[in-house]
């Protein structure tokens, strides 16, 4: 009698724990997805400052400055929702991505120009932007995998249900072009 | 902390009861309620003060308005850090000590400082600067910061109470035990024996208590490094670096030493290996800590299929 009741008591209070992790795990992972949002908005406010701040030094390279607004203006005015609408999202952040990282190379190329105050500050503005968003991306596909796991484990798996957990997906990169950018290391000083 | 304060009531407490033992009058305890008052309000003062004593004891400023490259850069690798983490931007501080060290303090990821000092803004380059943040933001992650201040600040304050209550008894003088108490001698005797080697051994004890914390948790922010930077190696280059800058850090002091990211005191200790090192270090030994990261490393790079060279920070 007295076994099957601490017995009971036991699993039920595995059920709650189980249920709160899961459910914790689940608000960070919309948190750490907000952050991604968060960080490509700062992105997005950014940008206009730093091309402005640089515009007279690199006036020869006009072009590049003005793909790198296109691709801003472009990624701003996305405004979709559902899994499509993420993946417009991702595809317009991608290329300014792409443009911003065009920009680095471009400044790498005339040394004399790294030696201006503005252009140092413009590059370490860029690669601190571009790191900000990797990790707020690392970090929910991090979260999120966790979360998967945990709903998928054995004896978590039978709370998952009760505590609505659905497999999320992780923030992929999907133009092939972009997978294989990773080119020249910005970080070294 | 509750440890630490049953151990000063039993130092006080079972003070009073040896000398109630001893004596016929002179019931009242008033040496153990000091004490024990003495060890709550220290406890408390130490959770509640730890980070800004830590942080006033090393001449930090706090930087909150970069104006040279190298503070703006170290500015945005913790924010960039703290995204990595999921914690909310720590305090920066500036340590001026051409030593390169770092360190982290605070209550909890709230509440958080992270302290470098000058010389580590020189020598590490954007991506072993990058290691060390999130080594230490690890510690600010793991609570380890709440942990070790207040272990700083109590160390410190044992030291302080028993250095008062040594000049005390000199003066004073114990009372001798068999004047008076002769029903009860040798129980007497026991207990002041225990007591004394208690107030012997209370720094000692602090002290390792310390030690063990500190070493296993270093790996362990090492690791979370790793985690959040995915560059293991640039961690183990910052540490060959800071290693090999090996000057004892002068204005960080021994009581705060398990807070930084390598001993501050440049103890042969550390980069020793063994029984005697294993357990008096606050640190693990370098040479670990960095073939464990480099272990880290090249398993990665194996799983991702590029070379050694591409990719490490040099």
């Amino acid at each position: 009698m007295w076994v099957l009741l601490i017995l009971i008591v036991a699993v039920g209070l595995w059920v709650v724990s189980a249920y709160n992790g899961l459910i914790s795990l689940k608000n960070q992972t919309v948190n750490a997805f907000k952050q991604i949002d968060v960080q490509l908005k700062r992105r997005h406010d950014l940008i206009p400052n730093l091309v402005n701040a640089v515009k007279g030094a690199m006036d020869f390279e006009r072009g590049t400055l003005e793909a790198v607004i296109q691709a801003r203006n472009q990624a701003v005015k996305v405004n979709a929702s559902g899994p499509e609408g993420i993946k417009q999202i991702s595809q317009a952040e991608n290329a300014l991505s792409g443009a911003l990282s065009r920009l680095l190379v471009t400044v790498e190329r005339y040394p004399d120009l790294k030696a201006t105050g503005n252009i140092s500050q413009l590059q370490e503005e860029l690669t601190s932007t571009e790191n900000r968003i990797a990790f707020a991306r690392q970090l929910y596909n991090d979260t999120a995998t966790q979360y998967n796991t945990k709903q998928q484990q054995f004896p978590t798996t039978l709370v998952a249900g009760m505590a609505h957990a659905e497999r999320t997906d992780l923030w992929e990169i999907e133009d092939q072009a972009e997978r294989a950018v990773p080119q020249v290391d910005l970080s070294r000083r | 902390m509750i440890g630490f304060v049953l151990f000063f009531a039993w130092l006080g407490f079972g003070g009073d009861y040896i000398w109630a033992l001893s004596s016929t009058h002179h019931p009242f305890p008033w040496l153990g309620i000091l004490l024990t008052g003495v060890a709550v309000i220290t406890a408390w003062y130490a959770y509640t003060t730890g980070p800004e004593k830590v942080l006033w004891a090393t001449g930090a400023h706090e930087l909150t308005d970069p104006q040279t490259d190298a503070e703006r850069q170290v500015v945005n690798v913790v924010e960039e850090m703290a995204i990595a983490a999921g914690v909310p931007r720590p305090r920066i501080w500036i340590v001026p000590d051409d030593d390169p060290n770092a360190f982290a303090t605070g209550h909890d990821p709230r509440d958080s400082h992270i302290a470098v000092t000058q010389g580590l803004l020189t020598i590490c380059n954007r991506d072993e600067l990058q290691a060390v943040i999130a080594h230490e933001l690890g510690h600010v992650k793991n609570l380890d910061v709440r942990l070790m201040t207040t272990l700083a600040a109590l160390v410190g304050a044992v030291l302080l109470v028993r250095e008062g209550m040594g000049r005390m008894m000199r003066g004073g003088g114990i009372p001798t035990r068999g004047r008076k108490g002769k029903s009860a001698g040798p129980l007497v005797a026991i207990l002041l024996a225990l007591w004394i080697i208690s107030w012997i051994i209370a720094p000692l004890v602090s002290q390792l208590l310390v030690l063990a914390v500190s070493r296993r948790r270093e790996y362990l922010a090492d690791a979370m490094s790793a985690q959040f930077t995915r560059n293991p190696l640039a961690l183990a280059s910052a540490l060959e670096k800071i290693e090999g800058a090996a000057a004892p850090t002068t204005s960080i002091k021994s009581g705060a030493a398990h807070l930084c990211i390598c001993d501050p005191l440049g103890r042969r200790l550390t980069n020793s290996e063994g029984w005697l090192a294993d357990r008096f270090a606050t640190h693990p030994p370098m040479s670990m800590r960095i073939s464990r990261l480099k272990g880290m490393g090249y398993a990665q790079l194996k799983k991702e299929g590029g070379s050694f060279t591409s990719s490490a920070p040099v």
